[in-house]
């Protein structure tokens, strides 16, 4: 009750229905619902060619679903194209941004393209390089920028003008860990000044921090949807993993394990790493105090989070890195 | 990569995110003039920095003129200073034309590489996009045929229209390459890569100014090829240019050019802003 008298007084800031697009014979994306409220971050999950981008591409007007129907704001997706363009931004998966200009040359023509005068529009662009620690680099071209600040140029240039909804397409794929935490504080302050993100990611840490809720996509479906700790529980609350000293041992531990945790065991193709879900840490002791009095030698073991793969096992019966990787299509 | 980053103190420089998003207040969406003149600067930008792309204009008309004079001058016309007074209208024509076919290769990359979805999610007049970087080649060709017809004039090239027959013809060649070029953006924007973009604009280009009045006079040549030579766009350019150059042009000539660039730009710069807002 208390979600939907919230959502009332702010509206959604996406409203979808089946959203379908189709490429030849592949479904790329095969009937999307989304409700995404004003003011919070939604995730999107899932491997490459999932058809996560293509949701996105379709949400932000640069292409149209075969069927289906989407609302930004209130706003049709299919006739009023102009209407949502002026209240959304979208940073891709490729820098959109002219490699070849400046850090501060391309904030200058992206701010004047927003309708700033060039002076406003100057005045802008330092801001923004300030902001986002890349005035030293302000008269450097772009394709001499380490990843990380391409992408923070490529955040600078989509909320120029501060949008009301930003789609990020994988905003910290390939970014080393303290990229991606500049990252993750730049779409914090986004949200705590109002903006709704829709953010894809392949990476379920990525989701567990930004998002309030996560959709887990897959073939063009979305096979989950609900909060971290919703999905979470889904699928366990984390994962043993087990190193073996001998591959020999391998069958008669992951018997051992299966039975004291009553999950299905994952042998890796490496044959000596087992892994399982686990409810909860006790019966964890368990089973490693059952593989020593079995005299079965380990190297390492680990109690983690669940991973994507992990959540994907679940899902879909199937590992996430197992998918075919699809070319997105631009 | 991992020393570069070690000694590039830019790389992690602290971010302040709060205070950028605060400062983004949303003003009037720019107007056409205002968004044309913006992407212009863009273009003008990228010579800055990527100066290497005006060989096209500057190194290529003087090879050009360089090899057809003494290459054909002879044989032709019996003397190279004779051959070039039909010459050099003609291969200033072939050189601005063949040129405008990098507009194609230059959106083609903005599409590859993103930064065209961006624009597109621009609340913007789109065509200003387009124009803009037209705006800037224009500029290009001014200086391809300022090169051209100076070096022309060193090698004894001497126009009876004086100056003012000179500009004419200059301002008749950027009138039809702008229009020209819309060919070519329509195109960059439906072939996938580089490569097969500049095939397909070879295809076309080189039929369309080697078949022409460029090099030879068309009544030497077999009637069929006659008919193609005289209603092909590059001949009647040619020939407008020609006549303004040596003082003897009619305004029936240029008005072939007018429409000639106008039913370009009516089919195609509606065309290519149609692939342009659709393309996935």
């Amino acid at each position: 009750m208390e979600t939907r008298k919230w959502e009332q007084a702010n509206g959604l800031a996406v409203e979808a229905t089946g959203l379908v697009k189709v490429y030849g014979k592949e479904r790329a994306v095969d009937g999307v619902d989304l409700v995404i409220p004003r003011g919070t971050v939604y995730g999107f999950l899932g491997p490459n060619g999932a058809g996560k981008t293509t949701t996105i591409r379709m949400l932000s007007t640069l292409i149209q679903p075969d069927d289906g129907s989407a609302s930004i704001f209130g706003h049709d997706l299919k006739t009023e194209s102009a209407a949502i363009k002026s209240r959304i931004s979208l940073t891709g998966q490729y820098a959109s941004i002219d490699e070849d200009l400046t850090g501060i040359e391309n904030l200058v023509l992206i701010s004047r393209l927003m309708g700033y005068t060039t002076k406003e529009a100057k005045q802008r662009a330092s801001e923004l390089l300030l902001a986002f620690g890349l005035e030293q680099a302000a008269k450097r071209q772009v394709k001499k920028y380490s990843g990380g600040m391409r992408r923070r140029i490529d955040i600078a240039a989509s909320i120029v003008v501060t949008p009301d909804l930003l789609f990020l397409d994988e905003p910290t794929t390939g970014l080393d860990p303290r990229s991606r935490n500049q990252v993750w504080e730049i779409v914090r302050a986004l949200v705590g000044t109002g903006t709704t993100v829709l953010l894809t990611t392949q990476n379920l840490e990525e989701a567990d921090q930004l998002a309030d809720r996560i959709a887990v996509i897959n073939h063009g479906k979305i096979i989950a949807e609900g909060t971290s700790s919703e999905l979470k529980a889904s699928v366990g609350t984390g994962t043993l993993t087990v190193q073996l000293l001998e591959a020999t041992d391998q069958s008669k531990a992951a018997s051992i394990i299966e039975q004291k945790l009553g999950a299905a065991v994952h042998v890796s193709t490496d044959g000596v790493t087992l892994s399982a879900q686990a409810k909860d840490s006790s019966i964890v002791a368990e089973a490693l105090g059952e593989l020593g009095k079995e005299k079965i030698g380990i190297s390492d073991f680990a109690l983690g989070r669940p991973s994507l793969d992990e959540v994907f096992l679940t899902l879909t019966g199937q590992s996430a890195s197992d998918q075919p990787t699809e070319e997105e299509h631009s | 990569m991992s020393v570069q980053i070690d000694q590039d103190h830019t790389e992690y420089q602290e971010v302040h995110p709060l205070k950028a998003v605060a400062g983004g207040k949303r003003p009037d969406p720019p107007s056409a003039m205002a968004s044309t003149m913006a992407f212009a600067h863009r273009a003008l930008l990228r010579i800055k920095h990527v100066p290497e792309q005006m060989f096209d204009v500057t190194v290529f008309p003087i090879i050009f003129l360089l090899m057809f004079t003494y290459l054909f001058g002879g044989a032709i016309a019996g003397s190279t200073g004779e051959y070039l007074q039909f010459l050099l209208p003609g291969i200033l024509v072939m050189t601005v034309s063949q040129i405008t076919m990098y507009t194609g290769i230059d959106l083609n990359n903005d599409i590859r590489k993103g930064i065209f979805d961006r624009f597109r999610t621009l609340p913007i007049w789109l065509p200003s996009a387009l124009i803009g970087a037209l705006l800037v080649d224009v500029i290009r060709y001014s200086l391809a045929s300022a090169i051209m017809i100076g070096l022309g004039l060193i090698l004894g090239f001497r126009p009876e229209g004086g100056a003012l027959g000179v500009v004419g013809a200059v301002l008749v060649i950027l009138l039809f390459s702008f229009s020209f070029s819309w060919i070519w953006t329509a195109a960059g924007i439906i072939m996938r890569s580089e490569k097969s973009l500049m095939m397909v604009s070879f295809l076309v280009v080189f039929p369309l100014t080697f078949v022409s009045n460029v090099f030879v006079d068309p009544s030497t040549l077999p009637s069929w090829l006659q008919g193609f030579v005289n209603i092909n766009p590059i001949s009647i350019l040619a020939t407008a240019v020609r006549g303004l150059m040596h003082g003897n042009g009619t305004w029936e000539q240029v008005g072939w050019v007018v429409v000639v660039s106008a039913i370009f730009v009516v089919i195609f710069a509606p065309l290519t802003m149609y692939l342009y807002r659709r393309k996935e």
